[in-house]
């Protein structure tokens, strides 16, 4: 009997029954759609982080310092600068300040900086201006304020020119920020940057945080990493504990293993859920099965074999769980766009994850079918023909 | 004539219930030839379904030899036994047993569906069959449409249509009145009449009488032309 006509017969006890079928398929429908929204979620925010941190331009070098034994003081940041390769330089103090204006206060991340930062971290200001060299030099009171800061303490006032109190200092505001989002969960619009002399005195700190090189060109990078890393190793012989040197190229490394992880530990939630829609089509093929015991005699009787049985149930389970695949694909990505959409998330559907959980329902369905299938193969004739 | 169509010799199986051994056939030998019209008759318990079940090539002896068109049966395996009865035997059996959810049509072309006879050819000779039994116009119906008399000639068809070398009814009239059965008798006296070789199960003698030839079969044990042993039996 070919395979086309075995088939077609499985459709066809399928449809006889359709309530029973629906029911055994929506197991499968809900795991293959939840693969599908749940993987599609989280390679949507996976893109996302990519594409921010590609935003910086690939060119960056973070260098982290911890503790306060490191003085990595203006003199070496301008060493620093003047190393091969190397575009720009841009040191950072950061703390959290209390900033108040009339009766509004909150607490908001200070950036305190120089004027190179604008470059380097790709931060342009919709209003006003940035921080100068000028600004630094003499120790100027004056601060560039994000847009939610702006929108918090200023309304739809214009904030430039105005004052704000920080930690009880009074700061004029000289610029305002371009919105840039949120990303993993920190705001980036919610800050305040002040000249880095005036920000070490807020923090009451000379300790620099971080400093971030831009590079001439991506193609050095490694050169300008070794090369900055050998020059911090010889200003601070037996220190190198105490910072650390990132480029943007680790950080996405980091990000992508962690977006992996996390796509398939919501991928491999969900697949639990397709391993129990496979444990329905066994147990309604097992029903099945001792519900067609007297069919299944007759057929033998006048000549099916137990191929013939066994591919007939087999089939018929494989056919349940592939329409219930394909309908939770199609589930999947309506439901998808529809959270995308309420929740205005990034979700990306890639084919090869539709593929795959296809697949996966089409191998659940051979899996969970191949046992109550065998045992309807191996019914003895004359007994089954027996069964009332 | 020629050579017997099937050829039984020393048939013995037992069955082991609650611990004792019951002889379902004990010794059976018979031959029956090509073109007869045979009855088994015999009581219930009497291994008359165990006979049938040999013969239909659903089961198979424990000793003895049993030779379908020459074969020897007790050497295949399950599968060549589905292409056996696929082939050589057309069976009719009491409640009919046609599967509810096929059309009679269906119903017919199932045997044609394993022997992997070809779609359109299938569809012939199945509404050929029905047009034998005068079914065609109700090709379409389902079985639970059709009367118990409508559906033993459809289950005929389906035994017609792998043009079988036997016929193995099983009580084909048990579950009919009496009018439907004399014309399911009629048209199996018919077939006969075409040449096909028929064995007819029974445990009413009046069904059985229609036959050619009569055995019966009593304790696992068969006895040839059992006119004597029935007039003698008060239970036919």
């Amino acid at each position: 009997m070919g395979i086309f006509q075995s088939i077609k017969m499985a459709l066809k006890s399928i449809k006889s029954n359709k309530l029973r079928s629906a029911l055994t398929m929506l197991g499968m429908i809900i795991g293959v759609s939840s693969v599908i929204i749940l993987v599609s979620i989280a390679q949507g925010s996976a893109a996302n982080v990519t594409s921010q941190i590609n935003q910086l331009g690939t060119n960056l070098l973070t260098i982290n310092t911890f503790g306060s034994d490191l003085a990595l003081t203006e003199d070496k940041i301008k060493e620093l600068s003047k190393l091969n390769g190397v575009k720009a330089v841009s040191p950072v103090v950061s703390g959290r300040v209390n900033v108040k204006q009339g009766r509004t206060s909150s607490q908001v991340t200070l950036t305190g900086t120089n004027a190179e930062y604008s470059t380097v971290r790709d931060t342009k200001v919709s209003n006003g201006r940035f921080i100068t060299d000028l600004d630094l030099e003499y120790r100027q009171k004056i601060a560039v304020i994000g847009s939610d800061t702006a929108s918090t303490f200023f309304g739809t006032e214009n904030p430039v020119g105005q004052y704000l109190q920080i930690d009880g200092t009074s700061f004029k505001v000289v610029g305002v920020l371009v919105s840039k989002g949120s990303s993993m969960g920190q705001s980036g619009d919610n800050v305040v940057i002040v000249p880095l002399s005036t920000g070490q005195r807020l923090v009451k700190s000379t300790t620099i945080n971080q400093v971030y090189l831009q590079g001439q060109s991506e193609d050095q990078m490694d050169f300008v990493m070794n090369e900055v890393e050998m020059a911090l190793a010889s200003m601070y012989p037996n220190k190198s504990d105490s910072y650390s040197v990132t480029n943007q190229q680790d950080l996405m490394d980091t990000m992508s293993s962690v977006t992996n992880t996390m796509t398939m530990m919501l991928g491999g939630i969900a697949s639990i859920s397709l391993l129990v829609g496979g444990i329905g089509i066994m147990n309604i093929m097992l029903v099945s099965v001792s519900e067609r015991t007297k069919e299944i005699g007759i057929r033998k009787a006048i000549g099916a074999k137990r191929r013939d049985v066994l591919l007939q149930f087999l089939i018929e389970a494989v056919v349940l769980s592939g329409v219930g695949g394909l309908i939770g694909i199609l589930t999947g990505v309506g439901l998808g766009k529809l959270v995308s959409s309420i929740l205005s998330l990034t979700v990306s559907f890639t084919p090869s994850v539709m593929v795959l959980s296809f697949l996966f329902s089409l191998a659940v369905g051979v899996v969970f079918g191949v046992f109550p299938a065998n045992k309807a193969s191996k019914l003895n004739p004359i007994q089954a023909l027996r069964y009332e | 004539m020629g050579k017997p169509i099937i050829q039984i010799s020393n048939l013995m199986k037992t069955y082991r219930l609650g611990g004792e051994t019951v002889h379902a056939l004990n010794n059976v030998s018979i031959e029956i030839e090509k073109g007869e019209f045979i009855a088994i008759i015999g009581p219930s318990g009497s291994g008359k379904s165990t006979l049938m079940n040999m013969i239909g090539c659903l089961d198979q002896p424990h000793s003895g030899t049993y030779l379908l068109d020459g074969k020897d049966i007790g050497k295949l395996n399950d599968n060549q036994l589905a292409t056996i009865r696929n082939r050589k035997i057309g069976f009719i059996f009491q409640n009919f047993n046609l599967l509810t959810k096929l059309t009679a049509l269906e119903n017919v072309e199932l045997p044609l569906l394993y022997a992997g006879v070809s779609a359109k050819e299938r569809r012939e000779r199945a509404l050929e069959g029905l047009n034998k039994v005068g079914l065609k116009e109700r090709a379409g119906h389902l079985p639970t449409q059709l009367s118990g008399g409508q559906q033993q000639r459809v289950a005929i068809a389906r035994a017609l249509a792998g043009n079988p070398a036997i016929l193995l009814a099983d009580e084909p009239t048990g579950a009919l009145d009496s009018k439907t059965s004399k014309e399911i008798l009629l048209i199996m006296k018919e077939l006969n009449e075409l040449g096909h070789t028929i064995i007819l199960i029974t445990h009413d003698l009046a069904i059985a009488k229609q036959a050619n030839r009569m055995v019966s079969i009593q304790d696992g044990q068969l006895q040839e032309n059992g006119g004597e042993l029935v007039g003698n039996l008060p239970i036919y």
